[in-house]
């Protein structure tokens, strides 16, 4: 038996090139992203959901009724990460956070950044930073950031 | 709705995991002579089946295979696929052979590309034989071996290479 010592060790990378196909529904939910507005979608009942759902949970109906809602929102529940490691997008000190957005009765999980962890508690407003390239994806909400 | 008025059909998603492997201790002993351009199998001192690569124990009897079993790089096809559908970021142009590859001495099969052969020639029990990346290019690992080529020696009857517990 060797020791421990002895073992070879390697960094090992894992990556699968995926592509999503995105439904009709989710389609139009980017494409609005890459023109910096965030959609939802209606139910018949009048309920929002941004991200936009494909089918309401609880009446099972397919939703093609899309609605602008935000940019503003407020905080629902946050998680602050005090040391980002590689993979997260922000370096700085930020928060993972679920925001409802204005309009929307479901809530959207993002990051918030340029802030102190003492600034953010449940109820706290925020608004969407773009990102300066759109590429149509989630990620051109760059991050949410205190609401002035 | 049509293809034409989906405003966007797909969107890249790409997942990445990054992980520090550990070799255990027999994959280390493995791997060290795989970079002298070794393949030396493990066997069981129980049931006397030999493993490469090897993992450290015996599934059939539950012990540690500490007998080092040095084995030559040729062996047969115990079984193959041609690949068609080319993998993003692969280098291999497909069609290409992958084979489940027993050297001679041992009781399990690794996978490996057959090459320098036409696909059409490839069959089960074909014997083959390791080609070796120049000696300045091994690492740790068995792509050192370039691929396996076909030899010129009798196919085996591959119903034969099944473990007989002595």
């Amino acid at each position: 038996m060797s020791d421990s010592k002895d073992l070879l060790r390697a960094p090992f990378e894992l990556a699968y090139n995926y592509k999503r196909s995105n439904g009709p529904v989710m389609s139009k939910f980017f494409e609005a992203l890459g023109e910096q507005k965030i959609l939802g979608t209606k139910s018949s009942t009048g309920k929002v959901f941004s991200p936009a759902a494909e089918f309401d949970p609880d009446t099972h109906e397919s939703l093609n009724d899309m609605v602008e809602v935000g940019p503003g929102g407020s905080i629902e529940s946050f998680s602050w990460i005090e040391a980002p490691q590689n993979h997260h997008l922000i370096k700085e000190p930020f928060a993972f956070a679920l925001i409802k957005l204005d309009g929307a009765d479901s809530s959207m999980l993002h990051m918030i950044a340029d802030c102190n962890e003492a600034d953010l508690s449940i109820g706290t407003r925020v608004t969407a930073a773009w990102s300066e390239t759109t590429t149509k994806r989630i990620t051109d909400i760059k991050f949410f950031i205190l609401e002035k | 709705m049509s293809a034409e008025d989906t405003p966007k059909d797909y969107s890249e998603s790409p997942i990445n995991l990054e992980y520090f492997y550990t070799a255990g201790s027999a994959t280390t002993r493995f791997l060290n002579q795989v970079k002298e351009g070794n393949i030396v199998g493990q066997g069981c001192p129980k049931c006397k089946a030999v493993y490469v690569p090897p993992r450290g124990s015996c599934p059939r009897c539950g012990v540690a295979t500490d007998i080092e079993v040095p084995l030559t790089d040729k062996g047969c096809i115990e079984s193959f696929t041609v690949v068609h559908i080319p993998i993003p970021g692969n280098p291999i142009v497909p069609p290409y052979v992958c084979a489940m590859i027993r050297l001679d001495g041992a009781n399990i099969s690794f996978l490996h590309l057959i090459q320098d052969v036409d696909i059409e020639n490839i069959r089960i029990g074909m014997r083959i034989q390791a080609v070796w990346k120049p000696k300045e290019e091994w690492t740790h690992s068995l792509e050192n071996i370039k691929w396996f080529a076909p030899i010129d020696e009798p196919d085996v009857d591959v119903a034969t290479l099944r473990f007989q517990e002595s």
